[in-house]
C-alpha cells in the first residue's frame, strides 16, 4: 500500500515519503502550506487512491473538540419527555456520534481529514491528544468506551494562523507543503487541462512566476490561483503572445491577484518600468 | 542509533523530543525509506521538526553533521530586493552614468553579488565590513550606511548543492512578517473573558439543572454574553522618525481596535510628557494632561507605548527636553509618574531588535520601562503581552 501521483493529482516526492510514512506508522500527518498547494485535496486523494471512505472534519472558529466524539443533545430529550415520546427512556438516542467516532466505527480503515485545526480555538488541540494517541474515548453518558477498530489515517491541515501545542506536535509527523517548481507546477497543470497549448501553457508560466517574484506584494498568488487563471485564458481563448509585456497588461490579471494593494503595487511597477524605458 | 545526529540537531537549537527519535527509528525499522541519504533527509525533517521555520536550522545541522562543515551562502542571505532599493534611493547623476558603464543595474547587481562570494573565498577566516573596499564600483555609493557584517565559515569551494544545502527555508527563519492577522492572532492572546451586558444567551447547564429540579417542565435560563474584560491604553509615538514605521503603527492599530472594546489610544511625540493629545491634527490646541489620563483610567488598564524611543538621551533626562515645547519635569519623572499608577504597562519599539544598541535613548528608556520594551515584531508582541498579562 504506497501513495503516488495518480491521473489527476501530482505529488512532490517528499511529501509522497511523508504520507506513506504517516499511514505505514500510523501516525497523524500535520501539513502546512501556503493557501491553494493542495493539502485538502490530498485527503482526498488518499482516500479514492487507498479505495477508502474519506471523513471530513471541517474546523471552525466555534468547534470544540467534544463535537468531534459525540454530541448529548439534552434539549431534544427534554422536548421528547415533555411530549410522552418513549424514546426518552433510552438515553443513547440522544448520543450524536461526531466525526471522530464514525471514523473509529468504519469497517474499512478510513482517511480521517481534520481540516483547518488551526481555525478553532489555542485549547481545541490539547483536548484531541489523547483521542488522537490512544484512538479512543469514553462516553460518559452511556459509559461506552469507544475504541478504533483499526487506526484511521489521520490528515491535519493548518494555515498557520495558530501555533499549536507542542505536546500536539509532537505526536504528528509534520510536512511543509513547498510550492512546486516550475516543472512540477507544469505537470499539475497537465493534469487539470491536458489540451492546453504548449506555448500557451509556456508563457502563462513565465508570466506567473514573474508575479510571484515581485519583492512585497502581500498574497502571492498559489497553483489554484494559476489554475483559476489558466481556464479563464482557455475560456477566453486568449492567444500566447498576449502574455507577452509588463505583468500589469497581463489578461484576467484579477484571477491572481486577489489584493487591491497587490494590484496597485504592480501596475506602480509597470509604470516605473514605462518610465525608465 | 543516531544519537550523535540527535544531539546534533539539539546543539543548532532544535527542541526535538526523545519520542520523536523514537518515531524516527521507528519509521526506519519499517523501512519506510530505502537507504538513500536523500530519503533519510526528508524522513528525519518529517519526525524531527514540527515547525517550518525551523527547517533552516535543521538544514544547517544536517550539514554540519554529515559534512562536519557549516556553510553560509553569504550572496544570497542579503536580500536582493533590499539591495536594490538602497541603492536606487541613494544614486546621484554621476554614479548613475558610472552604472551605465557598467551595463546596467541588473549587471550590477549580479557583479555584485558574485564579488561578494568570492571574497568569501579569498579572505577565509577573517572578518570585513561591505563597503569599504574603496576602489571597487560598489563603494561608490556607501552601500548602507549600518554596514553589514559578513562571518566568514571556513574557505570552502562550494560543492554541488544538495538538498539541505539548498536552504530554501531561509526566509522563514527570520521574524515572521507583521500584518494585521499575525498581530491581530497575537493580540487575542491578551483576553480575560468576563460575562455583561444584558442576558440574551441561553444558558444550557442551568436551563438544564432548573429544569431536572421541575421534574421535567422545561424552565429556560439566560446569561449575559461573554465580553473581552481587558481594558487597554495605547499611547503612540507620531511624527518625525515613526515616519519609517507607519505601515507597523497602522496594523498594530487596527489589529487593536477589533481585538479590544475598551481601548483608548492618544498620541505623543517622542517620549511621554505632561501632555498627549487625541487629533493630531488638532495637536496644538488640544492637548490634554497626563494627570487627567491618571485621573480618568484605572488601574487595570494596560498601559502600551508605541514608539521607536529614538531621540537625544537629554530629551529624556532634563527638563526642558522637549523639542517641540517647555517641559518643567524632565520626561523621565512623567514616564515614572505613568508607570507608577498603571499596574501593567509594555513598550513596543517598531525599531528593529540589532539597531537598539545603537541609541542610547533606547537603553534609557529600558531602564526605565524596567526592561519591558520589546520588538515590534510578533515574537516581540507575544513577549509583550505575555508580561502584560
Amino acid at each position: 500500500m504506497s501513495f503516488s501521483s495518480t491521473s489527476n493529482y501530482i505529488v512532490a516526492p517528499a511529501l509522497q515519503l511523508a504520507v506513506n510514512a504517516a499511514v505505514t506508522l500510523q501516525k497523524p500527518l500535520l501539513l502546512k502550506g501556503e493557501p491553494g498547494t493542495g493539502k485538502t485535496r490530498l485527503a482526498e486523494e488518499l482516500a479514492e487512491s487507498l479505495q477508502a471512505p474519506l471523513i471530513r472534519w471541517q474546523i471552525k472558529s466555534t468547534s470544540k473538540a467534544q463535537q468531534g466524539l459525540y454530541e448529548y443533545d439534552a434539549v431534544s430529550r427534554l422536548r421528547d419527555s415533555q411530549l410522552g415520546s418513549d424514546k426518552v427512556h433510552d438515553i443513547s438516542n440522544y448520543i450524536r456520534p461526531g466525526k471522530l467516532w464514525q471514523a473509529f466505527t468504519q469497517a474499512q480503515r478510513p482517511v480521517l481529514l481534520i481540516d483547518e485545526i488551526d481555525k478553532a480555538d489555542i485549547e481545541f488541540p490539547n483536548d484531541l491528544l489523547h483521542e488522537l494517541d490512544q484512538m479512543e474515548f469514553h462516553v460518559y453518558e452511556t459509559g461506552e468506551q469507544i475504541k478504533a477498530q483499526q487506526r484511521p489515517i489521520v490528515i491535519i491541515t493548518s494555515n498557520n494562523e495558530k501555533e499549536l501545542p507542542d505536546a500536539f506536535l509532537r505526536r504528528c509527523f509534520f510536512h511543509y507543503i513547498q510550492f512546486p517548481d516550475p516543472n512540477t507546477l507544469a505537470q499539475i497543470v497537465q493534469v487539470h487541462y491536458p489540451n492546453i497549448k504548449q506555448r500557451l501553457l509556456d508563457k502563462a508560466l513565465t508570466a506567473f512566476f514573474a508575479v510571484r517574484d515581485i519583492p512585497n506584494i502581500k498574497k502571492k498568488p498559489s497553483t489554484s490561483e494559476l489554475l483559476d487563471w489558466l481556464k479563464l485564458l482557455l475560456v477566453e481563448d486568449i492567444e500566447p503572445q498576449q502574455l507577452d509585456g509588463p505583468n500589469a497588461s497581463l489578461p484576467l490579471l484579477g484571477a491572481l491577484l486577489k489584493n487591491e494593494q497587490d494590484t496597485q503595487l504592480v501596475e506602480k511597477l509597470a509604470f516605473i518600468s514605462r518610465r525608465r524605458d | 542509533m543516531l544519537v550523535e545526529f540527535f544531539f546534533c540537531l539539539r546543539k543548532h537549537g532544535l527542541k526535538s523530543s526523545i519520542s520523536e527519535l523514537l518515531d524516527l527509528l521507528a519509521a526506519l525499522e519499517q523501512e519506510v525509506i530505502s537507504g538513500q541519504v536523500e530519503q533519510f533527509y526528508h524522513i528525519a525533517k518529517l519526525t524531527l521538526v514540527k515547525d517550518e521555520s525551523q527547517y533552516d536550522r535543521f538544514d544547517r545541522a544536517f550539514a554540519d553533521y554529515f559534512e562536519g562543515v557549516e556553510e553560509v551562502d553569504l550572496a544570497q542571505k542579503i536580500p536582493s530586493d533590499w539591495l536594490e532599493r538602497s541603492i536606487q534611493r541613494q544614486l546621484s547623476d554621476e554614479e548613475k552614468a558610472q552604472l551605465q558603464r557598467h551595463g546596467g543595474l541588473k549587471e550590477l547587481l549580479d557583479a555584485f553579488a558574485e564579488r561578494l562570494a568570492e571574497q568569501q573565498k579569498r579572505h577565509a577566516g577573517g572578518n570585513k565590513w561591505i563597503g569599504t573596499g574603496g576602489s571597487s564600483a560598489f563603494g561608490a555609493y556607501g552601500y548602507h550606511p549600518e554596514g553589514i557584517r559578513i562571518g566568514q565559515h571556513g574557505s570552502n569551494q562550494r560543492r554541488a548543492v544538495k538538498v539541505w544545502d539548498q536552504r530554501e527555508y531561509r526566509d522563514l527563519d527570520s521574524d515572521e512578517v507583521i500584518n494585521h492577522r499575525t498581530i491581530q492572532m497575537a493580540l487575542r492572546s491578551l483576553r480575560r473573558f468576563a460575562r455583561s451586558g444584558a442576558e440574551l444567551e441561553l444558558d444550557l447547564a442551568e436551563t438544564i439543572r432548573a429544569t431536572s429540579a421541575k421534574a421535567g417542565w422545561l424552565d429556560l435560563q439566560w446569561q449575559r454574553e461573554r465580553h473581552n474584560a481587558i481594558k487597554v491604553l495605547i499611547l503612540f509615538d507620531v511624527g518625525g522618525s515613526m515616519d519609517d514605521y507607519i505601515y507597523e503603527c497602522q496594523q498594530l492599530f487596527a489589529a487593536a481596535r477589533s481585538e479590544f472594546k475598551q481601548l483608548e489610544f492618544f498620541y505623543f511625540h517622542n517620549c511621554l510628557y505632561e501632555q498627549v493629545w487625541k487629533h493630531n491634527s488638532r495637536r496644538f490646541n488640544e492637548k490634554i494632561p497626563l494627570a487627567e489620563l491618571i485621573n480618568r483610567f484605572g488601574r487595570d488598564y494596560k498601559l502600551i507605548f508605541v514608539g521607536d524611543a529614538t531621540m537625544g538621551p537629554y530629551e529624556i533626562t532634563h527638563p526642558g527636553g522637549s523639542v517641540e515645547h517647555w517641559n518643567e519635569q524632565p520626561a523621565i519623572t512623567t514616564m515614572q509618574r505613568a508607570l507608577n499608577h498603571f499596574s501593567k504597562s509594555v513598550w513596543l519599539n517598531p525599531q528593529p531588535f540589532e539597531r537598539w544598541h545603537w541609541h542610547p535613548s533606547i537603553g534609557l528608556l529600558q531602564e526605565i520601562m524596567g526592561g519591558r520594551m520589546y520588538p515590534l515584531s510578533i515574537d516581540g508582541l507575544n513577549r509583550a503581552i505575555r508580561s502584560l498579562l
